[in-house]
């Protein structure tokens, strides 16, 4: 393996629970629904992913019950949000902090446990291209998951007619409701879709990315997902981008820094937030292109009866 | 609203419950009580501090009880969680990061009669010591290791943030390494942060990346050890033994072992000896402990023992000059030894640390 393939591959397993928590969350926020609560989905997808590899002895299965885990934690947003309409960001934020103590609970037991890692599956013929080979055809499951769940959203969002109803609801909740969309039943879902894909990027982060549980292991990744779906405008592509571009200057200031380069090691630690929040600021110079895209409804309640 | 003022006043019953309990007990057992920083289940730095907890318990048995607060923020917060201890009766707290040290002070003089213990600060007053331990000296012996069996010559150092205690880390790192082979490098980086396994694996990987083959850290999860095992380098444990996460990989561990430390100081009070003091406790007596040497040849290991032994008896002091400072300048001369006070505000890489020193606050 030569560096320049190393490298690229340490940019993947970094970006890629980005990508897919964020192409989770953008789902959810395309429904009109604004869910803070992402890194505590993300890190009770790690616990529950952990700990049923642990169980069962099988990683596979615990990439499974990391999507449980991640999907069932966000019933209970969606349950307070949606029937009870309570405030989304502070019922999302009150999300993340409960995801991170009731993960610190589950996992006491599994702390230094050593974890069941996923294994790579090599596709035969690609991975041996050159270059691109060994980087993006001998990867796990969860990589190509990734890809091509931002295929699938965008398909679904923008060529289907199940995605041009969550649009539409998203865009304009009451409108969506007088047409006779159930609204509420949709956001359920999509809720509990990026509650999915945030317990899937969680069972990476267990599973893959380091295998071991340690409390708050999610590190704030859930909140660069957050602010990856506003940095992509809400376009699905657009996340795969964003992702990368983190992943790749997260992963390059550490490069430089053994490099022995002598910059600030503050400073290019906070490289990649700073990146993300100058191209937001650009994207934002374009008003009209960003209200487009931004849906109209986000975090606005809900209640048909009013 | 009744209802609301019902529960209210149920609330107020429970907790004078609690306190009239409390104050009870504390008759006849003496509290001495505990802030961590972070979980006990960290498998790092608190974890090693509730491990010496759970030793000073077993020590003194029925006489005491050791309540803790875990996961206090360090910062305003703490200053608050200090004093709730200090009010509820304990007769020493504990505070055990770095960043309690202001907060500890500012407690410690509402209530001079509680006798308050910092870890690795420098600040004191009547009723506050402060103790720490000599990790240099376990790192001075991981150096002496990394040189012996590198292959390229270069180790990889995982650092957290520029603050005395990690930066004599690196140096003593650099000297042991030195004490074996002149040309010995190390490349070193910066993490900002205790506890993120996915960005300490990030550097891991990098430092393998760039030519490293022996891996140590100042971070607290097992991710980077993880890393070496995966990718067929050695590495070294930090404040727990990390074997499990590195059964081919893991040279050697440093090991904190407060319980040491925690015993001598409650035996202490006890005995009505306890005062002020700056403890700095190394190897000798027990308060860092060296893993089993393992993955390792039989010549380095006995290299690594004897070692460990000169600087349990003293006849060997990891910072003895001749050592210069990165710049060049002369730090210690031929056969002098660094004194506790530069070490302990230590801010200055010494010569051969190939690595630009952040500048702290």
């Amino acid at each position: 393996m030569t560096f320049f393939e190393a490298v690229l591959l340490t940019i993947v397993t970094a970006a890629t629970p980005l990508v897919i928590a964020a192409i989770g969350e953008l789902v959810t926020e395309r429904a009109g629904v604004l869910n803070l609560g992402v890194e505590g989905m993300m890190i009770m997808g790690s616990v529950g992913a952990f700990a049923a590899a642990q169980i069962t002895g099988n990683p596979y299965l615990g990439l499974v019950a990391g999507v449980a885990s991640g999907a069932l934690f966000s019933l209970l947003f969606a349950f307070l949000t949606l029937t009870l309409v309570s405030n989304q960001v502070a019922t999302g934020l009150a999300l993340t902090i409960l995801g991170l103590g009731v993960s610190g609970m589950i996992g006491e037991g599994y702390v230094g446990v050593p974890g069941i890692r996923l294994l790579p599956i090599e596709i035969p013929v690609l991975s041996q291209l050159p270059y691109i080979g060994t980087v993006l055809f001998k990867q796990d499951i969860v990589f190509y998951l990734s890809i091509i769940l931002v295929i699938a959203v965008n398909w679904f969002l923008f060529r289907s007619r199940a995605g041009l109803k969550l649009r539409s609801i998203g865009d304009n909740h009451a409108s969506a409701h007088a047409l006779g969309i159930n609204v509420i039943r949709t956001r359920y879902l999509a809720v509990m879709f990026g509650g999915a894909c945030a317990g899937l990027a969680g069972a990476q982060l267990s599973l893959i990315y380091t295998p071991q549980w340690t409390e708050s292991m999610s590190g704030g990744r859930g909140w660069i997902a957050l602010a990856l779906v506003v940095f992509a405008s809400w376009r699905p592509w657009r996340i795969l981008i964003g992702g990368y571009l983190f992943g790749a200057v997260t992963i390059l200031q550490l490069h430089a820094q053994a490099f022995g380069i002598g910059v600030p090691s503050q400073f290019l630690s906070m490289l990649p937030y700073l990146s993300t929040v100058v191209v937001l600021v650009i994207i934002s110079q374009n008003r009209r292109a960003t209200l487009i895209n931004t849906p109209a409804s986000l975090g606005k309640p809900f209640v048909p009866d009013r | 609203m009744k209802k609301l003022a019902l529960s209210l006043a149920a609330t107020a019953a429970l907790i004078v419950g609690i306190g009239a309990a409390t104050s009870a007990e504390a008759a006849a057992k003496t509290k001495i009580c505990f802030i961590y920083v972070g979980s006990k289940t960290d498998g790092g730095w608190t974890q090693a501090h509730d491990k010496g907890r759970q030793a000073l318990q077993k020590e003194f048995g029925d006489k005491i009880e050791t309540p803790f607060l875990e996961n206090v923020p360090e910062g305003p917060d703490a200053e608050r969680a200090i004093e709730r201890l200090a009010r509820s009766g304990c007769a020493m707290v504990f505070t055990t990061s770095f960043g309690f040290m202001d907060p500890t002070i500012a407690v410690a003089k509402k209530y001079p009669k509680v006798k308050f213990e910092h870890a690795t600060g420098f600040k004191t007053a009547d009723n506050v010591a402060t103790y720490n331990s000599r990790f240099y000296e376990g790192r001075y012996i991981s150096g002496v290791i990394a040189a012996k069996l590198s292959k390229t010559g270069t180790a990889g150092y995982i650092a957290t943030f520029p603050i005395p205690e990690v930066v004599m880390g690196i140096n003593g790192f650099e000297a042991g390494a030195k004490s074996v082979n002149p040309n010995f490098k190390m490349k070193v980086i910066w993490v900002n942060t205790w506890f993120d396994p996915g960005k300490e694996a990030d550097a891991a990987k990098a430092l393998i990346d760039q030519g490293v083959d022996i891996l140590t850290q100042h971070t607290d999860t097992t991710a980077p050890m993880q890393v070496a095992e995966q990718r067929g380098v050695k590495a070294f444990g930090q404040a727990s033994d990390m074997i499990a996460a590195g059964p081919k990989s893991q040279l050697t561990a440093i090991e904190d072992t407060w319980g040491a430390y925690y015993i001598k100081r409650v035996h202490a009070f006890f005995d009505g000896t306890w005062k002020s003091e700056q403890s700095f406790d190394g190897l000798k007596d027990g308060i860092l402990t060296m893993a089993p040497y393992t993955n390792m040849p039989d010549d380095v290991k006995k290299l690594a023992e004897e070692t460990e032994a000169k600087i349990k008896s003293g006849e060997l002091a990891p910072f003895t000059g001749p050592i210069n400072k990165q710049d060049g300048t002369a730090w210690l001369k031929a056969g002098e030894r660094a004194d506790d006070g530069t070490l302990l505000g230590m801010n200055f890489y010494i010569e051969g640390v190939d690595d630009k020193l952040p500048a702290s606050k």
